[in-house]
Parts: C-alpha cells; structure tokens; sequence
C-alpha cells in the first residue's frame, strides 16, 4: 500500500524537504544492502540528523502504522536493511558525529552513523583502539555493527560487539529513548544491552553508542603456515587453541583463495599449498617471542610445510594484505559470489570443508574458503553467475544447504552477519517453533504492532511451515547421519 | 561430579506450579539468599541435584553443563586441563552453582579484562513460564542467529526462566601471575588504576583494599619479568591468596557487619562522596561500600556519576535496586514474555 500524502508531508514538516527522499532515482540508492540479490525499492527514505528527529519519526510511524527499516551504511550481509513495502527506510547517514572520546574511562561515544574505522582513528593520539574490526570497517557503520553484533579478524582474542559496548541509547516505536548499560560495566536489572545488540533493528533504533577502547599493544607479530591439507590446517587451528594460545587472529584460506587473491594483490602466498593459515599475535615484546616460539613449536608438529614469519612491518601488512583483498579478489574470478556466515566447532572444520566441497560439485557451483578458523567462522564464498538464469538460486539453495549443515554438526547458520532477510529459511531448522513463539513474545515487549523491521531476522510458525518442505526430505531432517545437537 | 538428569521432573513442577496458580522460588545451593529483593515464593525448585558435564572438551574451549554444577567442581575440571572460567565467579565454599552463579551474574576481579559472566556466555537451556524446555544460543564461540536470550538470561534472577543447562566459554590459564602492591590513598589508587588501564600492561586485576593498591599481572614469565620492572609496586607473594579471597568475598572488608553495597561507575570517577568504609576493584568501575547511609542518597551519587547501585546485602531490601520508569515498564513486559504467570521468583529481581 503506498503511502499516504498526509504522512510524506508530515516527515517533510519534521525534517524539511532535504532530508526526505521520494524520487524514483534516489531511492534506488537504498533498494538493497551489500546483499544486492533481493532487492526493494523503497516507498520513502527519511535522513534524521538528530535524537529528537527520530524519535518525533517513530512516534509519526507509529501513530500511522508505518513500518520501519533502520539502515546504517548498508554494507549488510543478510538483507538486514532490504526495504519492506508499505514503510520507511530511516537512515542514520547523517548522525555521523564523534560525540567524546574519554582516554580516562578509556571510552568513546559515537552517533550511530559513524564509521567503524574513523573510531580507532580518533582514538589513536590517545594510543587506544576499538578492537571488534569487520573487514568492512571502512564502511560500515557503528549503529549497524550493534545491530549485527558484528565481529571481525581480531573478535578471537578480543570478543564481539557486544563485548566492546558500554552503553546503548535506543530510541522506542512510540517515541521513548531508552539507555541501556551504564558508564560503569553492568546495568541494574536484565541485562538489556546485550539484547538489544544484534537485535537487527527489530527492537528500536540505536541512536547513540559508547564504546570501550583498548590500549594499543606494543607488538604484533604475524606467522603465515602453509599446509598440504585442509585437514592438517583445521587440525593445527584446534592444536593452538588446545594449547592455550589466544592469538589476536587466526585466519585460515583455501587454495582458492590462495589463488585468486595472489593473482590480485601478489602477497607472495606459496600458490601450491591447500591452506594457509594466518595466525597474529599482539601484547609485551616478550610476550609475543614466547607465544611465537609456542606457535611455531605446534604448526611444525602439525606438519605445516612451510612457516613464515614477518620481519617487518612492511611484510606482516603484505602477509595480511592477501586476505584483506580476499574478497575483492574473488569479485575478479567470478562475476558474482554469494558469502556464507556458519560457525561449526572448531574440531569439525577439515570435515565441514570437505563436505562443503563436495556438495558445490554435485551442484555445479565453486566455493572458496576464507575464514575466522580461530572462532570456528566460515565465510564459503559460491561462485555464480548473476546473468545466467537460475544461477543464484542454485547459489541459494547450496548456502542453504551449508548452513543446515553447520547446525547438523553442532553450530549455528549465522556468527556475524545476521539472519536478516536472507536465512529466514535455515531459523526455521534452528530453532523449534516455541523458541521462534519465544522470541515474537520478547518482540512484543519493545514493539507490540510488529513495526520495526518486520518480517525479518525471526520468521513467523506460518512461514517456516511454508517452507517445511525444504527441510523435510521424504520425512528425513538434511543430514540423517549426523547426531544432533 | 555428580551426573544426573531431573530436567523433566523440574519441568512438572512448574508445570504443575503453572495450573495451580502457584510460585516457586529457584534455588541451587542457597549461596546467594541474601541477594536480590524479597522473594515471595515459598515453594522451592531445588536445581542443586540437576548436575554434571554435559560437553567439554577442551581444544574447543566450551563447556556445556546443567545448572546444578557446583562452581567449584567446574574449575577443578577445567583446572585439569589448564583452563579456567574467566570471570572468576565467587564458588562460596563449594556451594555455588552455574546456575544461580549465572543468574545472580556474578564475576570477579578479572572480569574488566577478561569479560563477565555473561560476556562468557554462549548458550542455554531453559524452562520458561509456560513450562516450555527451550534452547537458546549454542556452543560455538559466534553465534548471532536470534536474540541473545542466553545472555538476557544472566543476571536476571531467574525471573525469565528456569536455567538448565548453559554453555560457556572458558579461557587458558595464564602461564604465571603476578602481583605488585603499593600503600596509597584511595585518591591515589584511582589515579593509578585510570593510569594502568590506559596502557597496555597484561592486567588481571586491579583493586584497592583501603591500604594497597595491588595489581595482578598475567602473561609469560618472562614478559612479567620485564613488565615488573617497568612498573611501581612490589611484588605482593600473598598476591593469588589475596585475590582467591577478594573473588570469593572473604577479606576482612567482607566480614564487617552493616549493609554493604556494589556501585558501579565509569572506573576514572573520583573517591565517592559517601560515608563508610569502601573497597575498589576492576580497575575503579566497581566500588564497595560498607555504610549505615540511606539508600536514597546512595542511588543519587551512583545515578549522579551515570552509574548505579545495588543494595548488596543488608537487613532492608525494599529499595535495594533502582530502575527509572520507562526501563522498569519494559522490564516488566519482557518479564511477562517469559514468565505470564510471574511463576519464577516473585520480588526477587522487582515487584
Ligand atoms: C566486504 C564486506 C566485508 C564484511 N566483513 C564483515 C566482518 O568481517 N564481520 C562482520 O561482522 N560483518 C562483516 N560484513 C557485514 C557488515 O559490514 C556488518 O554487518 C555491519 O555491521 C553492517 O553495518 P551497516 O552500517 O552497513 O549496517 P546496514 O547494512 O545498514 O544494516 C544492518 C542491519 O542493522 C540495522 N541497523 C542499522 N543501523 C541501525 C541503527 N542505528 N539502529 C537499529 N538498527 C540498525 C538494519 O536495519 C539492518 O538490519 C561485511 C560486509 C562486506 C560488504
């Protein structure tokens, strides 16, 4: 239904003519997120630069049963900010202000716009640093990292979003604004920072962040490890962690990777190895020399066939350049790929990889493998091609098939990116339907008319009925074989 | 330890508790009586005999247990394999339970650099207030797949459910501790703890006990070594006594009779403009206080600072936690999204 003219002309009274969007062309822009296979284009995108702007919004939604999509910079994965028809986008570009940076408290507080690299930068004179690092950190926003409760390279040793904020401002469906944590490191009652964090804009709109900033370490040293197997790689990722080791990053590519991102940025990888894991570690000078010689002691003992270490600071950046370009290196290979986000147990790798593998084959398809190995995050990347007819949705059907098999085995069909619009399908094999009933209840509590990023992130009973058949095959759940977790 | 199943049995009970219009007050070990408001359930749901280690296995640095674990039978297990539980939870001789640990959220002094006990949380199992066994979360390290109902459930006083089963991450042992302690001022301690935190020395604890500054240093030997040597202090070598007996709340400072309260502020906040007798940890953001003061002018100086105050133990509960009315309304929804009845715990969390 569109919308109607007495509620445009009353977000143009909010917020002026300049911060509402309506024409075709503009709103293009916001038809889609870094997802773009499922487009939307939207009805009306609204730009508030201030608190007291989105809260007169989301009362004006509300009165007028307008649903809302909160969008950041639209780098999403999983169709998060895809626009739903009959709403709203509401984009927080424009709250793009470095509110404080405290060095006593070691805390920053950001509006909701800003972007994730700009605050180590700001935080840097300080010597201090905002650790979770998503490789989109030069785009994404704060607000969407919360929403997603993003991670990154470095989330290993130095956790999650939701490990690294202090407190949340969160601005309610009628209007209210809410503020979640505290300056100290607890809050009275639930802990409702936690929840709103990767809440995927379904429970209110992240107004205003505060983050807790780290000290930059002293030292960082980085041991590249080339293995004959994907399975001694996967072995060794386990061995350093049994051991005790907490590297800062452990990253593991597949020969695919190996080669695509070698013929793009020439990092100078050992093209014939079958994985190469990249393992960091950070802290006192000391330190890093006595987990380094630990780490090498392991790699060796888990047949790693050639083990590097950077000298300097010029080549621990080309080690990490590889797989920094992984995925623009990939985009040149293929002329569109399609990133998954498991995560397994870190003692299923090698026989998730495999599996993996062989399920691209029997559908035609080509997965490349570059991942957080340290966490037990896979990010297989299906190789497809948009122009050819059907192509995505055997791409679909393949990332759909994977994520069931990370639930088979133990984990989970999302680590970071978030179930958005995109793995609506896979929450219904997740979860039972009380857990999903669950989670509408808990909904409710914030949102009682379902306005705020409706149908996404949690599918209704109805539709994971719909779509049962995917799942049940002949009376069989994918995966027979496998015990259940 | 201990392994046995009474998750069914459990789930009768609050069914049955859900038909007859009763309450049931959860209790594990009955460590933490005195914590929380006035609960006015007196029939018992007894977690304790629900135990044992359902998952463990240490390259995965997971461990998947019912709630009736003692705490203390956890670590020793964990301990076995050079492994620990981060947050370094009170075990209150033995009787502490995952479950109540986790619901009270109780952590340690680590747990400014390491992260608190729902920091470590991955994933749990729970009876909620229509009888229903849900699963939350997993047990995998990254898990962002629906809300986070596994870390909503800690510290909620297990007024959205019944914990029976959790997931946690656990961390490696460091190779060596050390503790430095120096006699300061309380001013001077704060100064020092805003300073250290700053820098990226291997802390692992930071309090202030009314006479010392002590700071715990953890890392490879001979990173101590040379870090000690860079930083004021001498080395303390009751240090792992002192902070075994600051975890669990056993050092002099505990003992004392009165009310005692927990306040939590940003860590560079200066000295507290209350009177009593006061203990620092995590680096400052914590900030104990012994005190016949009343609650009104506590919870003013804790909000006054952008903290809050939580009447740890004392004799009158009535105003032992404070939440504005926007935030108690909601809290009080999503009580009710879980527990319609109000079956679990009435008054302890809120009335
Ligand atoms: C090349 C590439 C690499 C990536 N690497 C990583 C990675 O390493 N780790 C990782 O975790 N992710 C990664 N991502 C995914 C993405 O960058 C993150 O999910 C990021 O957090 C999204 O931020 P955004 O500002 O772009 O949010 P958007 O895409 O605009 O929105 C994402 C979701 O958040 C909601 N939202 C946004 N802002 C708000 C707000 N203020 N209040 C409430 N809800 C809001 C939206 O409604 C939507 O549901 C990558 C993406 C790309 C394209």
């Amino acid at each position: 239904m569109p919308l109607s003219a007495a509620f445009v002309q009353q977000c143009r009274v909010l917020l002026g003519n300049r911060q509402v969007i309506s024409d075709p062309e503009s709103l293009r822009v916001y038809e889609c997120d870094a997802l773009s296979a499922y487009r939307q284009v939207p009805d009306l995108v609204v730009l508030p630069d201030s608190v007291a702007q989105v809260r007169a919004l989301l009362k004006l939604c509300n009165q007028h049963s307008i649903p809302v999509v909160a969008r950041g910079a639209g780098t999403g994965l999983s169709g998060g900010a895809l626009p739903v028809s009959g709403g709203i986008v509401l984009g927080l570009s424009k709250m793009n202000r470095i509110l404080a940076v405290d060095p006593l408290n070691c805390s920053a507080t950001l509006q909701p716009g800003v972007r994730n690299l700009a605050i180590s930068a700001a935080a840097k004179p300080y010597g201090l640093y905002y650790a979770p690092d998503p490789s989109s950190q030069i785009a994404c926003s704060i607000g969407g990292n919360v929403a997603e409760n993003a991670g990154g390279v470095h989330c290993l040793k130095y956790g999650l979003t939701v490990h690294n904020v202090l407190q949340i401002k969160l601005v309610t469906l009628e209007g209210r604004l809410l503020t979640l944590g505290g300056s100290g490191l607890d809050m009275p009652g639930y802990d409702l920072l936690a929840l709103a964090i990767g809440s995927e804009g379904l429970l209110g709109v992240v107004v205003e962040i505060t983050v807790r900033l780290l000290p930059l370490q002293p030292q960082t040293q980085v041991l590249l490890a080339a293995f004959a197997s994907v399975e001694q790689a996967g072995a060794a990722v386990a061995a350093l962690i049994a051991d005790g080791l907490t590297p800062a990053g452990l990253e593991l590519m597949d020969n695919a990777a190996i080669r695509a991102t070698e013929a793009f940025v020439h990092a100078g990888y050992p093209v014939n190895a079958a994985a190469i894991l990249l393992c960091e570690l950070d802290g006192m000078p000391e330190q890093v020399a006595a987990d380094s010689q630990r780490a090498i002691g392991i790699l060796q003992h888990n047949a790693a066939v050639e083990i590097r270490t950077a000298s300097d600071e010029p080549e621990r950046r080309r080690f990490w350049a590889g797989r920094k370009s992984a995925f623009p290196a990939v985009g040149r290979i293929a002329s569109d790929y399609y990133c998954m986000d498991g995560t397994i147990p870190r003692k299923q790798l090698a026989c998730v990889l495999q599996r993996i593998s062989a399920m691209a084959e029997a559908c035609g398809l080509s997965v490349v493998n570059v991942f957080h190995a340290g966490d037990g995050n896979l990010h297989p990347l299906i190789l497809y091609d948009a122009r050819i007819r059907g192509d995505f949705e055997k791409a679909e059907v393949l990332g759909g098939q994977i994520l069931e098999l990370c639930v088979a085995v133990g984990g989970t069909i999302t680590g970071e990116h978030g179930v958005g619009h995109e793995k609506l399908a896979q929450m219904c094999v997740q979860f039972q339907a009380a857990e999903l009933a669950q989670f509408h209840r808990l909904k409710r509590a914030f949102d009682p008319f379902g306005l705020l990023n409706p149908g996404k992130a949690i599918p209704t009973l109805h539709r994971c009925a719909e779509l049962g058949h995917l799942h049940v095959h002949h009376g069989q759940l994918p995966h027979p074989e496998l015990e259940r977790f | 330890m201990h392994d046995l199943d009474i998750g069914t049995q459990l789930q009768q009970q609050v069914l049955q508790a859900v038909e007859t219009g009763g309450a049931l007050r959860i209790v594990g070990g009955d460590s933490k009586a005195f914590y929380g408001g006035h609960c006015a359930a007196e029939a018992w749901l007894n977690t304790a005999d629900h135990c044992g280690v359902i998952d463990y296995q240490p390259s995965e640095q997971v461990i998947t247990a019912r709630a009736g674990s003692r705490i203390a039978d956890i670590a020793e297990l964990l301990a076995g394999h050079r492994q620990m539980l981060g947050f370094e939870p009170p075990d209150y001789t033995g009787q502490a339970t995952l479950g109540g640990t986790l619901a009270c959220g109780f952590s340690g002094p680590r747990r400014p650099f390491a992260g608190s006990a729902r920091d470590f949380m991955l994933g749990c199992k729970i009876i909620n207030g229509r009888g229903q066994i849900l699963n939350f979360g997993g047990r995998v390290m990254k898990n962002v797949a629906g809300f986070d109902v596994s870390r909503l459930m800690v510290g909620a006083l297990g007024t959205t459910g019944v914990l029976l089963e959790a997931s946690l991450r656990v961390l490696p042992v460091p190779e060596t501790d050390l503790t430095l302690a120096c006699a300061c001022t309380e001013q001077q301690a704060l100064s020092r703890m805003q300073q250290l935190s700053g820098q990226p020395w291997p802390l692992s604890g930071s309090a202030y006990d009314g006479e010392y500054l002590r700071i715990r240093l953890s890392g490879a030997e001979t990173a101590l070594t040379a870090v000690a040597k860079q930083l004021a202090g001498d080395a303390d070598p009751a240090g792992d006594r002192f902070w075994h007996d600051l975890r669990e709340q056993r050092i002099g400072f505990f003992q004392l009779p009165g009310t005692l309260w927990r306040i939590s502020v940003a860590p560079a906040t200066a000295p507290l403009d209350l009177v009593g007798r006061g203990l620092l940890d995590w680096g400052g953001a914590l900030r104990w206080l012994n005190t016949d003061m009343p609650a009104a002018a506590i919870h003013a100086a804790a909000a006054a600072h952008g903290g809050h105050a939580i009447c740890y133990r004392g004799e009158d509960k009535s105003d032992w936690l404070r939440l504005d009315s926007d935030l108690l309304g909601l809290q009080q929804n999503i009580r009710l999204a879980f527990d319609p009845l109000s079956v679990f715990n009435p008054g302890r969390l809120f009335s």
